[in-house]
């Protein structure tokens, strides 16, 4: 009779966020002065779709809240109601809460029944025209321990938790390692947390590994913490919420029950629940939207460990890259087959056809992998989508007023590389928008329109991907930064720096030039964090700035992280790869050509440009039983760095397209090598890690 | 590791310079033939290089030079044993290269004899205990050390 309907919920989870997502850029594009009748459209669209969908497969919860904002919509769509900005946030705060209800749905948890209350009566309120009152969502505690008091199951819960409060709370806190580089520091954590009450902690140092295997980075301590006070849990949370999916959480209040019907176990049991999965935080967190502030905090917190759930889940992949595919197996099966008849039996004077066909193979062969490649790729706009909310977020946060622009989002890009740089950009975006751009009045002063622009530009050059954010702020102030560094004493006095050299300051580790730090950015871990992810992922960062214009900064990424065009060269018996795309040409020299700078540095005339020279045979320590005549070599000119640098090797090999493994898989990083490769004769070759080579030679 | 419930443990052991080593054996992968590795730069001497195992690029210690034992040239008769270790960044897989394979032995928890204090003179970290065999002595190697000590993390320090 009943069909299992359970097997189309993943499709109808999916289809949900990306109509969330439709709503939330929708809402955020929504001009309240002048209404873009079709935004409306599309927002009701999917809330409509939304609500239907829910309400077939029985999620009358989504369904009946849907249905609540599909009115107000509608009668927006209608005209028969004014588009507010109050109106907007509250149906933005709406998008949050039915993004957190399905969440939990899908991770098969309880719904939050609290926080959709309060959304509901917020919701309900602007519905009855009570704008202006619930509308910029009430201050925190007390709402939430109001509203709630209705729902009788929640109230009960809230209850409980309150008589506990009145003792205490023990919160066990155990960070993943990885804690520090969020940026967030435990000891700022407890120091707000000792400002609600007495605050004993008790630190559990048995995981912290041995020095020479320390990691300064990495958190290992754990904590044991007793806060003695009258704090709700709600304050609590509220100040782990920038770690949460960051670490393990258990607050649990202090036994003594004061009263006597709830049982203290049911109450500690339900706290626990709440608080032991990470995930099921993010959900029950943003319940208190009041504070549009941190709101700000929790969302992206909560988007960045949802994105990390759904990592490895499923892609969505356009029907026509499909029928590519599909095409190019035609292909190398006929191909396959041909050859088959060829075999069948042979003689000499099929040499011809066979050639044909081994050429044939190898050309479907590159195809069909192009097209398995594209099936990667997806636009950046799944990056980008998310920056308009952030940006509406923090902006107004900060009571400044800025405009993000994106360009380019169409761009492809390596899944891979997708998912790897939500958080760099995010670091970066908030940065441009806590120190680049200025308060209006400054903007005004200063000659410039009120408004800043952040433009976020994505585009393809060479192998390369380029993301590229603009803003037209303030700039950086070289002297700032060199009295800065010296300060703090990273640099020496006497060192002449580049300008170029001088931004890159920025990236050093403990630098921060903000006179105040905020809560988005400026705690000085981060930008050598992430410089350091984007190296890793094979690319590399540059700023350049104008002090009173703004600054951009660039990010280069190779387009895939699986597959690259390579050079293979030989020095003694060694083979390496150099990365194709950091060739520029290759040189026959004879060992006069090199001229001795100093007696050491050797360089290379090239074209009136001298050319610095590094010895592949020195570098990596190569022997070998053969000698070659060292006279004679080869000069591959590579770009390293925005620096054209030369490699003296033996002899150039071929080109092939390569598979990169991972050293770090097995082994760990090596100096100068960015991977290995399997070669045709099943021998494992090293590709150069042509930037981290020119750095090694400097030193 | 020895705290297991299980009484009994199975050991593979193997010849290194004329004495008798063990590992546990649900730490073996594969045994192999010795074959020509491609050289990493810049690595501890004891990493001979790396080797492509059905794709996965694996590097390969030798144990002799490991332990500061004589080198030997290796033969028809060197083997490579492929291990899965745990590392502090999580699960590894590397080869080590020793004189020849032995045996598998059925070692009782007990008789497993805590490695007697050398002073600081022998490194007994990557020794997870002895145990005596006919007598003689078999050592019983930690592999989850091998490629985790001091010396490895040092290289690193170097840049």
């Amino acid at each position: 009779m009943s069909i299992d309907m359970s097997q189309f919920h993943q499709v109808f989870f999916e289809e949900c966020f990306e109509g969330l997502e439709a709503m939330e850029s929708g809402l955020l594009t929504l001009d309240v002065g002048d209404v873009d009748s079709e935004v409306i459209n599309t927002i009701f669209r999917a809330a409509h779709s939304i609500k239907g969908g829910s309400g077939t497969f029985g999620f009358t919860v989504v369904a009946e809240y849907t249905h609540i904002m599909e009115t107000l919509l509608d009668e927006m769509r209608d005209g028969r109601r004014q588009v507010t900005q109050p109106a907007v946030n509250v149906l933005l705060g709406s998008v949050d809460c039915l993004r957190e209800m399905l969440t939990s749905i899908q991770n098969e948890q309880d719904i939050n029944e609290v926080s959709v209350a309060q959304h509901k009566t917020a919701l309900e309120a602007v519905l009855n025209g009570v704008v202006s009152e619930v509308v910029v969502p009430v201050p925190a505690p007390k709402i939430s321990n109001e509203a709630p008091k209705v729902q009788t199951a929640a109230a009960e819960v809230v209850a409980q938790e309150e008589d506990a409060s009145e003792q205490g709370w023990k919160i066990s806190f155990c960070p993943y390692l990885d804690l520090l580089k969020t940026g967030n520091d435990p000891v700022r954590l407890f120091r707000e947390l000792n400002e609600l009450g007495e605050l004993t902690a008790i630190v559990n140092a048995q995981d912290v590994p041995k020095f020479y295997e320390l990691d300064p980075e990495e958190c290992n301590l754990s904590w044991d913490l007793k806060l003695v006070g009258n704090v709700s849990s709600d304050e609590i949370k509220e100040i782990f919420s920038w770690v949460e999916g960051d670490c393990e959480l258990e607050i649990q209040p202090l036994a003594k029950p004061k009263v006597i019907k709830p049982a203290p176990v049911v109450d500690a049991v339900q706290v626990d629940v709440e608080i032991d999965e990470p995930i099921q935080v993010t959900v029950a967190e943003p319940e208190n939207i009041p504070k549009p502030a941190l709101d700000t905090k929790k969302d992206t917190e909560a988007e960045s460990s949802k994105t990390a759930v759904k990592a490895s889940s499923s892609i969505r992949v356009d029907t026509e890259k499909i029928d590519a595919l599909i095409n190019m197996v035609g292909e190398v099966v006929i191909t396959q087959s041909m050859l088959g008849l060829v075999g069948e039996n042979f003689t000499m004077d099929k040499v011809g056809q066979l050639k044909r066909g081994l050429a044939q193979l190898e050309r479907h062969t590159r195809d069909l992998q192009q097209s398995v490649m594209n099936i990667r790729m997806m636009p950046i706009s799944f990056v980008f989508s998310r920056f308009p909310r952030l940006v509406h977020d923090i902006s107004s946060k900060l009571n400044k007023k800025i405009t993000l622009k994106l360009v380019g989002e169409n761009t492809e890009v390596d899944k891979a590389v997708v998912e790897l740089i939500n958080d760099p950009l995010v670091h970066l975006i908030r940065n441009s928008l806590d120190h680049g751009i200025e308060m209006p009045d400054d903007r005004i002063a200063a000659g410039k329109p009120e408004t800043g622009t952040i433009e976020l530009k994505a585009y393809h050059r060479g192998g390369h991907i380029v993301i590229e954010i603009i803003d037209d702020g303030r700039g950086l102030n070289k002297d700032k930064l060199l009295a800065k560094a010296l300060e703090k004493g990273l640099i020496d006095e006497n060192i002449q720096l580049t300008e170029k050299q001088i931004y890159e300051l920025i990236f050093m580790p403990g630098f921060s030039t903000a006179e105040q730090l905020t809560d988005i950015s400026g705690r000085g871990v981060g930008m050598d964090v992430v410089r350091r992810n984007i190296q890793s992922l094979g690319g590399n960062i540059e700023i350049i700035s104008e002090l009173g214009k703004g600054t951009t900064i660039a990010i280069h990424l190779p387009l895939t992280l699986a597959i690259l065009d390579g050079q293979s060269v030989a020095v003694g018996d060694e083979i390496y790869i150099v990365p194709l795309v950091s060739i520029v040409e290759s040189i026959n020299i004879t060992e006069k050509m090199l001229n001795k700078v100093a007696g050491k540095g050797e360089t290379f005339r090239l074209r009136g440009e001298y050319l610095p020279i590094i010895r592949m045979r020195g570098i990596f320590n190569v022997q070998s039983i053969n000698k070659p005549k060292s006279t004679e070599g080869v000069i591959v000119v590579v770009e390293g760095q925005g620096a054209l640098c030369g490699f003296l090797v033996d002899e150039l090999l071929g080109q092939q397209q390569v598979v990169i493994k991972s050293l770090e898989a097995n082994y760990r990083r090596v100096e100068g090598v960015s991977g290995a490769t399997i070669l045709g004769d099943g021998s494992v070759a090293l590709i150069l890690d042509v930037p981290g080579l020119v750095r090694l030679s400097v030193r | 590791m020895t705290t297991d419930t299980r009484q009994q443990k199975q050991f593979l052991t193997f010849q290194l310079a004329g004495e008798a080593y063990g590992v546990d054996i649900l730490k073996v992968q594969e045994i192999r033939g010795w074959e020509p590795v491609r050289v990493i730069p810049n690595t501890p001497y004891f990493v001979k290089g790396v080797l492509n195992l059905r794709g996965a690029v694996v590097p390969i210690v030798d144990l002799r030079e490991r332990f500061g034992l004589e080198s030997a040239e290796y033969s028809q008769k060197t083997v490579v044993i492929v291990l899965s270790v745990k590392h502090s960044a999580g699960q590894f897989v590397i080869g080590v290269v020793a004189d020849a394979v032995s045996d598998v032995l059925d070692i009782d928890l007990d008789d497993i004899k805590k490695t007697p204090n050398f002073g600081t003179q022998i490194d007994t970290r990557y020794m997870q205990g002895m145990h005596v065999y006919k007598q003689s002595m078999i050592m019983l190697l930690d592999v989850d050390k091998l490629l985790n000590s001091d010396e490895v993390e040092s290289i690193d320090g170097l840049f």
